[in-house]
């Protein structure tokens, strides 16, 4: 392959799928990109994950259909993979329960406050989260979240018996956030899709958590005000620049909080009506707390889950979700009909920023004058699950 | 014994039969796991319950349980359904 890169910067995406993990690599222009993989074909590889603390590092949480969950960590930016020798996994329940906790999958990766190296989380299915002190190569549950009533299997607002728990989504229960207070690396959030799902927040390292819910609506439970938990934030993020400033795009809206209030605010009452605010990925500009963008889904009628329309486009709001402006120049504009899941929208940190996305077509499509075009980078790859950027140094 | 294993299992062993020793085949995973680091969680999960898609033969019988029995000429087939698109 053409070195086109060698000089400038280049920008890295790792795209994740059902079948394997692609790299699309450009120099900082951002006009070409080239792709390349598959890495562990066949496996479901669920999230990529750079290092920014240190650039070389990858680590990947992959499964098969029918293989156990695992994670693979590479130093030298994938060249060599070593698996991890201890993967996220529930304590062992010896009185042979039948219903005790194992980890389908792990969901999510995240890496720890940057003065904490070698520090790791990972989200799992059925909700969970796990901690690596050690790059990643084995992990621990934090019992304070994992024996919680927050990682109950029950459903808050059922008192009868005879009422099952259903996963909380198609591929089961999943702790698919966790946020760093990057001034307080013991101050914690987490979100869960889960019968007790919800967002929480802990201010001793993961020992106690409490829920942050209030002023998010829960449109599938009778009287969603008087609940803790029970609620479906799909993503959660923090402003790096700004942490006191919570967004979420949920099943049911955009929110957004500024703590120490205790209230989210629908933000996403100011999308157009023919719309809607239900997605499931959020992304924050890097250097601007106001700035955010979303991938809006069909959730009318009986939740078709795709374009709206068959007409995709990211909404951008500049205003902290006073206002929100339409992003589909370069993308198609009609039927086209697919869905970006929670972990397959990433930005980078380049001025003006990178906006970039995996559809379940197979398609990556990406801007780079934040939003307000788009081309289509690689297509025909399988179904996206998660989409990260990496920038290295020339 | 020999112990044949399935294919999506051979990035560990790097050969479709393998040599390991238990007395049961609790056991037997666990060697296998010491000399291909990785390959018992892929195939057992941590409540030590065989993963749903993967089948376990003795002798060409096929078992359900880790605590069977195992004698040195015993042949034992990990095997894995495979279904999906």
């Amino acid at each position: 392959m053409a070195d086109t890169t060698r000089g400038k910067p280049e920008i890295r995406l790792l795209v994740s799928t059902k079948k394997g993990l692609w790299t699309l690599t450009s120099d900082s222009d951002r006009e070409h990109f080239a792709i390349e993989g598959p890495e562990f074909l066949g496996h479901i590889v669920n999230h990529a994950v750079p290092d920014p603390r240190d650039p070389r590092t990858i680590l990947v949480a992959a499964r098969t259909g029918h293989l156990g969950p695992t994670i693979f960590r590479s130093r030298d930016l994938g060249k060599t993979w070593q698996e991890a020798s201890r993967p996220p996994a529930f304590p062992k329940v010896e009185d042979g329960d039948a219903k005790a906790r194992a980890v389908s999958h792990t969901f999510a990766l995240v890496p720890g406050h940057p003065s904490e190296p070698d520090l790791w989380y990972a989200g799992t299915s059925p909700e969970a989260l796990f901690r690596s002190e050690d790059g990643g190569d084995t992990w621990s549950g934090v019992a304070g979240f994992n024996d919680s009533p927050w990682a109950s299997a029950e459903l808050p607002w059922a008192s009868e018996e005879g009422v099952e728990p259903t996963p909380g989504t198609p591929d089961g229960d999943i702790l698919h956030s966790v946020v760093i207070d990057p001034r307080d690396p013991t101050h914690l959030y987490v979100a869960t899709s889960a019968n007790a799902g919800g967002v929480f927040e802990s201010r001793d390292r993961g020992e106690s958590w409490t829920p942050l819910n209030r002023g998010c609506d829960a449109n599938f439970a009778p009287d969603p005000e008087k609940m803790e938990v029970g609620f479906d934030p799909h993503c959660l993020q923090a402003h790096p620049l700004a942490p006191d400033q919570l967004w979420q795009q949920n099943h049911c809206g955009i929110y957004r909080i500024e703590r120490p209030a205790e209230r989210w605010e629908r933000v996403g009452d100011n999308m157009p009506a023919e719309v809607g605010d239900i997605g499931f990925p959020i992304s924050l500009h890097p250097r601007q707390p106001d700035t955010a963008w979303v991938f809006p889904m069909d959730g009318t009628d009986v939740w078709p889950r795709i374009s709206p329309g068959g007409r995709p486009a990211v909404y951008r709001t500049r205003d902290a979700g006073r206002s929100w402006t339409r992003c589909d120049r370069g993308l198609p504009d009609g039927q086209a009909w697919f869905t970006v899941l929670r972990q397959a929208m990433a930005l980078d940190a380049n001025d003006p920023v990178g906006v970039y996305f995996g559809a379940t077509c197979g398609e990556v499509w990406g801007s780079r004058d934040e939003g307000d075009s788009f081309r289509c980078l690689a297509s025909h790859l399988p179904f996206v699950l998660a989409v990260e950027t990496m920038t290295l140094p020339a | 014994m020999k112990v044949f294993i399935a294919q999506p299992l051979r990035s560990y062993t790097n050969a479709a039969e393998v040599e390991a020793d238990g007395q049961d085949l609790s056991e037997l995973l666990l060697d296998l796991d010491r000399r291909y680091p990785g390959i018992r969680f892929r195939i057992i999960d941590e409540q030590e319950r065989m993963r749903q898609h993967v089948k376990f033969f003795v002798n060409r019988q096929q078992v359900g349980r880790l605590d069977v029995p195992l004698a040195p000429h015993d042949e034992v087939h990990i095997l894995q359904a495979l279904s999906g698109g």
